[in-house]
């Protein structure tokens, strides 16, 4: 039996990374933006183990994984080109 | 019971990440924003796995979890220790009544002053 909690927390994380989107829109400076970023991701992954759970079809749990790796690439990358005014 | 604990700690995790969103949101500047988003945002997402850990049919997605929730822990403080040794190097402003500290507790003057390399 599937938990009826979970759509609704589904809800809330779409909601919050809203928040973040204005965050990131708003936001003075780069920085600023990264953070906001950051949250969106880590919302995004939540939602992908959460949609796993509730599709029965675990092998979102790759994407999951492969999400989080990725994003944290993305974002050493343009900290290093922030830092360098380069990526090389 | 399982589902009992499941479900609260779903609903922990949601009210943890809740809060980090709201810091994002309202907090004033890089350092304080990224402090809040970082700790609520690890906790949030390591309490929703553990949830989802209880709710999971068999030993190999518990494994795949435990996995997600190992680079969480790996990659919210590495990045959030990034981004706010960057904005240090490039000079973001502090708001007032923060300061930076060395590493040994006193006072840094100027800007970048904190970091270590």
């Amino acid at each position: 039996m599937v938990d009826p909690m979970v759509p609704w927390c589904i809800a809330l994380m779409v909601t919050l990374s809203l928040a973040a989107v204005y965050r990131g829109v708003r936001g003075p400076r780069t920085e600023d933006r990264l953070v906001a970023v950051n949250l969106i991701c880590t919302d995004t992954v939540l939602i992908v183990i959460l949609l796993a759970y509730l599709r029965r079809s675990f092998m979102f749990l790759d994407v999951a994984l492969v999400y989080a790796l990725c994003s944290f690439l993305a974002t050493v990358a343009v900290l290093k080109g922030l830092r360098r005014g380069r990526l090389s | 019971m399982l589902a009992w604990i499941a479900s609260a700690l779903l609903l922990a995790g949601c009210f943890f990440l809740t809060v980090g969103a709201i810091g994002l949101l309202r907090l004033p500047d890089v350092y304080t924003r990224m402090h809040a988003t970082a700790k609520c945002d690890t906790l949030g997402a390591a309490l929703v796995i553990l949830a989802m850990m209880l709710k999971a049919p068999s030993p190999a997605v518990v494994a795949k979890l435990a996995m997600c929730l190992g680079f969480f822990w790996l990659i919210n403080p590495a990045t959030a220790h990034l981004i706010a040794e960057t904005a240090l190097a490039r000079g973001v402003p502090l708001t007032a009544g923060t300061t930076v500290m060395d590493h040994y507790g006193a006072q840094a003057e100027g800007e970048g002053a904190g970091e270590a390399d």
